[in-house]
């Protein structure tokens, strides 16, 4: 085994993102806020990545890091790399980022309802995404709104382009957000949480959409969400996140099959299944910690079920388990000498003790 | 020098009537005002206020229409055209009366008064109805002076943040700090009198209400999300303010305008009285008020000079405010259901 810089696959010449050892932090009140803390992945041509874990863990901040929208003043980014291209993002100027957002790299948030601005109608507000990357104007771009209103398969195209946001349903604002973020073809789309605030329907269809365009263009996507099942779908890599930091990273079948890290083992036992009908769902106990203060070693110990002395005492690294997938965890370090085996049984109801010295083993198939 | 004056008093008031009509219809469009418009056109209040308003309007509209009729004479207005066949008088009158007061020996008018008339024999009339076009001057060009200013430095200020946030905040807080009046007595002793002085000078003083809300407003907008999207999208600073903040700030804006008209026809009337406000020469509800304060202590009392002008000056303050007060209603997004 051994330690290395990105946890991509190590055999691609250049992917179309690397991100290295970001670090994105936030002067708060009481210290530094590490919301993002050594983050590295990479991101090939049209694939998608899922970022996953749970609020506050610092998702959403790597993707605003990588378009460089952090909010200021609080926010800043502290070093790292994020190679676009084999550009280094963060040695760009303002303007010359400016050329990049929007058209290289595109977002959706998300909350659709609230993204669009309610003064301008959507055909002004996508002949804009255009204008401003000169990639169209007049009735070109007015012609080229009414094509990527059909293409997000909006019914009566030509009538969404007359109206306003509030007059549109929230799925048929994230499909017009879609369409923004689509309107200078970009090579990679980030996608915050697209689905979070639509019900449950509306996702799925999203969801294809945003599948069968990515196919189309052949963009990336880095899809960052909460929700295993939309990873399911979607992702080719996985890469959970916990306290600012990347714990776990794998093919999402490999993740789906045998989950490693604790936390990502608990996220998934925290899962419905029909396999443990009549059972209590098991939950990780406790709260993430304050980004101010992240547990001095590992940042999971507290809430872990199979920590140790050790876990208090020496720094997890990221190490590769099996090719292509790696784990932030002591119970995975050989070097680590008083390893004791994996609780794998989270507590369903009642609580169970350790087993040990048994590896882990697949717990849930959503 | 002559027709640049006739161009100003003649040009000038079409030019601004188109302006705002044009500006009314255009927003029309837009779903927020048409819904405003619906709003406003069901709140009774709010109609007779913009109708004391537009009447107004037009008074000040009509006292600014002028032309000779030969090329020594002085131009003359509309409103004065219309007010050539009352007769000056020798002194006091009180309205609709028949004899002077005040004068030992009683004279017969020679015309009708509806408001009586003053010590030099002028209608009352007359002259509250000269005060409209001051008063609409000096509410109407300060806000236009004052707006530009209040919006470019409150939405930098808020948007920019820092530094710029920084010099913005510093100068209004020291401005602010001197009291209004002291400092409008410093403007106008520098500028001078008249009335686009008293405009500059009122301008200077009240930029900061209007420059503190922007800065606020723009404050919040700014961590929304349709500008964070914007921003992803590769809009530029100028443009994010321009053509996405600005848009949604206008209706607040427009609220505190219309409120602080009134406050700045007010401030002409104090000024007025206090002798550094428009020229003598000005018709000006202050300096009637100014005038009438000495007859008050007259035997018998001469009260319709005060009242006129008075009442002149709380009809419109009073319209401006149940009109800004309904707009907000109407418009004020915190007010309404989404």
């Amino acid at each position: 085994m051994r330690s290395i810089p990105a946890c991509g696959v190590p055999n691609v010449v250049q992917p179309l993102l690397q991100v290295e050892d970001l670090r994105t932090y936030f002067s708060a009140l009481h210290g530094i806020a590490r919301a993002v803390d050594g983050v590295s992945f990479a991101l090939e041509q049209g694939e998608t990545l899922a970022l996953v874990g749970e609020s506050g863990c610092g998702k959403s901040m790597t993707a605003l890091s990588i378009l460089q929208l952090v909010p200021e003043p609080a926010g800043y980014i502290d070093g790292g790399r994020i190679l676009f291209e084999g550009k280094d993002l963060l040695d760009l100027t303002w303007s010359q980022m400016r050329q990049v957002r929007g058209n290289d790299i595109a977002m959706i948030f998300q909350e659709p309802m609230t993204s669009l601005n309610g003064t301008r109608t959507i055909g002004w507000q996508l002949v804009e995404a255009m204008e401003v990357h000169g990639k169209a104007s007049g009735n070109v771009a007015q012609q080229r709104a009414l094509d990527l209103l059909a293409r997000v398969r909006l019914e009566q195209p030509a009538l969404v382009l007359r109206q306003y946001p509030h007059e549109l349903s929230g799925g048929m604002r994230q499909r017009v957000l879609i369409a923004m973020a689509l309107a200078n073809e970009p090579k990679l789309l980030i996608a915050d949480e697209p689905t979070t605030a639509l019900d449950v329907t509306i996702q799925a269809q999203i969801l294809d959409l945003m599948r069968d365009l990515q196919h189309e263009l052949g963009m990336s996507i880095l899809l960052i969400t909460h929700d295993l099942g939309i990873v399911a779908k979607m992702a080719r890599h996985v890469a959970v996140m916990y306290a600012g930091q990347i714990v776990e990273y794998a093919p999402t079948l490999q993740l789906f099959q045998q989950p490693c890290h604790p936390y990502t083992r608990g996220l998934f036992a925290s899962l419905p299944s029909r396999h443990r009908r009549g059972v209590d769902l098991a939950t990780l106990e406790g709260v993430i910690p304050q980004a101010t203060h992240w547990p001095p070693a590992c940042r999971f110990e507290p809430r872990c079920p199979s920590r140790w002395g050790t876990c208090r005492t020496i720094t997890p690294r990221m190490l590769e388990q099996t090719p292509g997938r790696t784990v932030r965890c002591h119970l995975y370090d050989p070097t680590i000498a008083d390893r004791p085996g994996l609780d794998t049984s989270w507590h369903h109801g009642q609580d169970s003790g350790k087993t040990v010295g048994q590896r882990p083993q697949t717990e849930a198939n959503p | 020098m002559a027709t640049l004056s006739l161009m100003l008093h003649n040009v000038l008031p079409l030019v601004i009537v188109t302006l705002v009509v044009w500006t009314v219809v255009r927003a029309r469009q837009q779903p927020l005002w048409a819904e405003a418009y619906r709003r406003l056109a069901r709140n009774p209040v709010a109609m007779m206020a913009l109708g004391v308003i537009c009447l107004y309007g037009v008074i000040a509209v009509l006292d600014s229409l002028q032309w000779s009729d030969t090329t020594t004479e002085e131009p003359k207005t509309v409103l004065d055209r219309l007010f050539v066949q009352v007769p000056q008088e020798r002194t006091y009158s009180a309205p609709l009366a028949v004899m002077t007061t005040g004068e030992p020996q009683l004279h017969a008018l020679q015309g009708w008064h509806l408001l009586g008339t003053d010590g030099n024999g002028k209608d009352v009339l007359y002259q509250a109805l000269k005060g409209c076009r001051t008063a609409m001057i000096i509410g109407g060009f300060t806000s236009l002076l004052v707006t530009p200013l209040a919006l470019f430095f409150g939405m930098s200020a808020g948007y920019f943040g820092k530094r710029v946030d920084d010099a913005v905040q510093y100068t209004y807080t020291v401005l602010s700090s001197i009291p209004d009046i002291l400092l409008l007595i410093a403007l106008l002793l520098v500028f001078g009198h008249g009335l686009d002085k008293l405009c500059y000078a009122l301008g200077i003083t009240s930029w900061v209400g209007l420059c503190r809300l922007v800065r606020g407003e723009t404050l919040k907008h700014r961590e929304r999300e349709y500008v964070r999207a914007a921003r992803a999208l590769g809009v530029s600073p100028g443009r994010i303010l321009a053509r996405h903040i600005l848009p949604n700030l206008l209706p607040l804006v427009i609220i505190s305008i219309t409120l602080g008209f009134s406050g700045l026809v007010l401030a002409e009337s104090i000024l007025s009285y206090l002798g550094i406000g428009v020229e003598a020469g000005t018709g000006s509800w202050g300096n009637m008020i100014d005038a009438a304060r000495l007859e008050l202590a007259r035997e018998p009392v001469v009260w319709w000079n005060l009242i006129a002008a008075s009442t002149a000056l709380f009809l419109i303050v009073l319209a401006f405010n149940l009109f800004g007060d309904a707009l907000r209603d109407a418009l004020d997004p915190r007010l309404r259901s989404t």
